[in-house]
């Protein structure tokens, strides 16, 4: 061996003791490991963690901290992590933490609400809630504005993804409308009421509305609403009127609408669009105003029976109606009057005007025909439209024998003249009829004074010692001597026949 | 190791190892001998760093969630204790807090400082540390009971749709928290503890001769 020394002075001499190599133990991978897998479970918590909301509650009735979730379309998008009061003591504010996903929910128009057992009309909903506890449920919101703080809602909103439209109903009372009261079309559901509000003046309210596909399309700008709550029931001048729409309504309260058939559909009304809510279906589907004349109508009798809203008719056919009544008392001439303004529209009701003369505008021609029919006897009258209520109307008919009458027209509105009413002229003609009677009583008076007269004759002559009796006995004696007479005649002729023609014999003497 | 005396790890032999080799075998098991566990302390040192990295998630995330039909509710270890907590089964909370919070985090705590004690050469209180990992070693096994608890629980009730137990993901990393430990304790060379003591021993020897 130590010749190699000599033999390769150049080759150096191994190392008897290796390099000390800082080898690191593999043990090591075993931290590394644990540290490689917290760090990446606290990532995924970090990134689970989608954003933290606060939703504005009135109460926290049923919520619970990191209990309640936030749920959309049955998906857990969310838990309640805190709640605690408000500032003002009055509401409650709540923390939620959301998932990451939901991250595209959280809108400016997203709304929130607490989902629990509701009972409202003949609708229950949340039922489930029951036994899971209380959500809070999510509708989207249409904003691309980012919101994080919120305010839920009292009542859930309406589910906007039915294909539907939502109109607006401007309605004088609520009647026993509510979230969720049903609305009909030809008594089938179609729609329901989302919610409704005050308007701002506090003078009628808003109701908001949803018709759904396919019922929506039969909603045009002429469709008629009205409250189909419970029973209609009318009475008026033309008689008894019940109309309801189905049991459902009559227990819940419900809004119906009808279209009112037109020549010519009307396209389908656009969304939101506001409607009158009618108090019945009467009242809805009266004509509306066309060509309206006022008149001023003064009867010097008892209107009772006469309303506001009352028919003008002619001929039986309705071409007006009352509008006021309003009674007035002349002090100079201590005279009691009842001044009624009326409405007539006769184009409204359908009637329809033929020969009219040419040229002339609607005013002129209506001036010409009032005219007319006045001095043709135009009267108006009070009639009794229903005896049992009593209710009147107003009649307008022509009366050919009425005194000759002018219309002022420089007068606002213009006098129309009038004559009084029914039971008036029934006074009269009893009136005359008593007068007619009278007479015939004095006459009928004088007859029997005659007859008297006549009966004391005839007693006069048939009495036992008047001269007609004597000579009426005498006439009987001489009667029945003759018969005697005669008698002997014939006994004679049957004991001697041959008297006939031989005469009386001498031995008969 | 004075003497250069090896001890068998397997059969307790003692053994005087092979002349100029490193490496000898026990004649009587044939386990290969070493005079102190190898990288003791590093190891030791790298599973009680392992072990506190999963000690953090074990107690953030739910061990358990339970499922009833009321919706679900996942719980910490700490949030257990919590619930636990009531005029009678305040018991029940002591123990789980004792078992499954703070043994393994003094576990945890008593390694590290027996393995810097070790590192710095420290001769002091001996006999108290070779104790210290006495009780570290008997009691860590204990630990295990949590997990125990947990896996029958989710194996029992298992009543869809009604209710229903899953284990969470904390679960797992406190059973890694657990056998970490145990590692960390199997690893650790108590020998190590008197090496120093020794080792100024035979100084003060030589320095007396």
């Amino acid at each position: 061996m130590p010749d190699n020394e000599k033999l390769f002075p150049s080759v150096p001499e191994a190392k008897t003791v290796p390099k000390k190599r800082t080898r690191i133990s593999l043990v090591w991978v075993i931290p590394i490991v644990a540290a490689v897998a917290g760090v990446w479970i606290a990532v995924t918590k970090i990134m689970e963690q989608g954003p933290e909301i606060t939703i504005i509650f009135q109460s926290a009735d049923g919520i619970e901290a990191n209990k309640t979730k936030v749920n959309y379309n049955g998906l857990t998008v969310g838990t309640i992590t805190a709640i605690r009061l408000m500032e003002d003591h009055k509401r409650v504010i709540a923390t939620a933490q959301m998932n990451p996903k939901a991250k595209d929910f959280l809108v400016k128009d997203t709304q929130f609400w607490v989902v629990k057992p509701r009972m409202s009309g003949l609708n229950i909903s949340g039922l489930g809630t029951l036994l899971s506890g209380y959500y809070i449920g999510v509708q989207l919101g249409q904003s691309k504005e980012s919101e994080r703080s919120f305010t839920a809602l009292e009542t859930p909103p309406f589910n906007g993804d039915v294909p539907g439209r939502i109109f607006m109903l401007k309605s004088a009372e609520l009647g026993s409308l509510g979230a969720g009261t049903p609305i009909f079309f030809r008594q089938i559901q179609a729609g329901q009421v989302v919610s409704y509000e005050l308007d701002k003046e506090g003078k009628f309210l808003n109701v908001k509305i949803f018709v759904q596909a396919p019922y929506d399309q039969y909603v045009n700008p002429d469709t008629r609403f009205w409250h189909a709550s419970g029973v209609d029931l009318t009475l008026s001048a033309s008689g008894l009127h019940v109309q309801t729409e189905s049991l459902l309504s009559i227990l819940a309260g419900g809004i119906a609408f009808e279209t009112p058939a037109n020549d010519a559909p009307l396209p389908p009304a656009e969304a939101n669009t506001t409607f009158n809510l009618f108090n019945g279906h009467t009242e809805a589907f009266r004509p509306p105003v066309r060509d309206p004349h006022t008149y001023l109508l003064i009867f010097k009798q008892s209107v009772r029976g006469l309303e506001a809203g009352a028919p003008v008719v002619m001929d039986g056919i309705t071409i007006g109606e009352v509008t006021a009544i309003n009674p007035q008392f002349d002090a100079q001439k201590i005279e009691f009057s009842v001044p009624v303004t009326v409405i007539v529209d006769p184009v409204r009701f359908g009637v329809r005007f033929l020969n009219l003369p040419e040229g002339g505008n609607a005013g002129a021609n209506n001036k010409i025909i009032m005219d007319t029919l006045v001095t043709h006897g135009l009267r108006a009258q009070l009639k009794t439209g229903n005896l049992i209520s009593g209710s009147l109307y107003v009649a307008v008919d022509l009366f050919p024998g009425a005194t000759a009458e002018m219309l002022d027209w420089s007068q606002n509105p213009v006098q129309l003249p009038t004559r009084s009413g029914q039971f008036e002229a029934i006074q009269d003609t009893a009136l005359n009829l008593m007068k007619s009677l009278d007479t015939t009583l004095a006459s009928v008076r004088g007859t029997l004074t005659n007859a008297d007269k006549t009966l004391g004759n005839a007693s006069s002559l048939i009495a036992p010692d008047s001269m007609f009796n004597v000579e009426l006995d005498n006439l009987l004696k001489q009667g029945g001597s003759a018969a005697q007479a005669l008698r002997v005649l014939a006994d004679y002729l049957e004991r001697h026949p041959e008297a006939l023609i031989h005469g009386k014999t001498g031995e008969a003497k | 190791m004075g003497q250069g005396l090896q001890s068998c790890h397997g059969c307790g032999l003692l053994s005087r190892p092979p002349a100029g080799a490193h490496e000898g075998f026990c004649p009587r098991c044939d386990e290969k001998l070493e005079f102190r566990k190898p990288k003791s302390l590093e190891r030791t040192l790298a599973y009680l760093i392992a072990a506190a990295a999963c000690y953090i998630p074990a107690n953030l995330l739910p061990v358990l969630t339970t499922s009833t039909a009321g919706g679900s509710e996942s719980d910490t270890i700490l949030q257990g204790v919590v619930l636990l907590w009531s005029p009678t089964g305040w018991p029940l909370s002591l123990i789980v807090l004792f078992a499954s919070i703070m043994i393994p985090s003094a576990k945890i705590l008593a390694l590290l400082y027996l393995v810097i004690s070790v590192k710095r050469g420290s001769i002091k209180n001996n006999s108290q540390r070779v104790r210290l990992y006495r009780m570290v070693e008997i009691v860590g096994r204990w630990s295990m009971v949590d997990v125990f608890v947990d896996t029958f629980t989710v194996s029992l009730i298992q009543l869809q749709p009604l209710m229903s137990v899953s284990p969470g993901p904390g679960l797992l990393f406190f059973a890694a928290v657990v056998v970490l430990t145990m590692l960390a304790v199997e690893s650790f060379d108590p020998r190590l503890i008197w090496d120093s003591a020794n080792a100024d021993e035979i100084q003060n020897e030589v320095k007396n001769a």
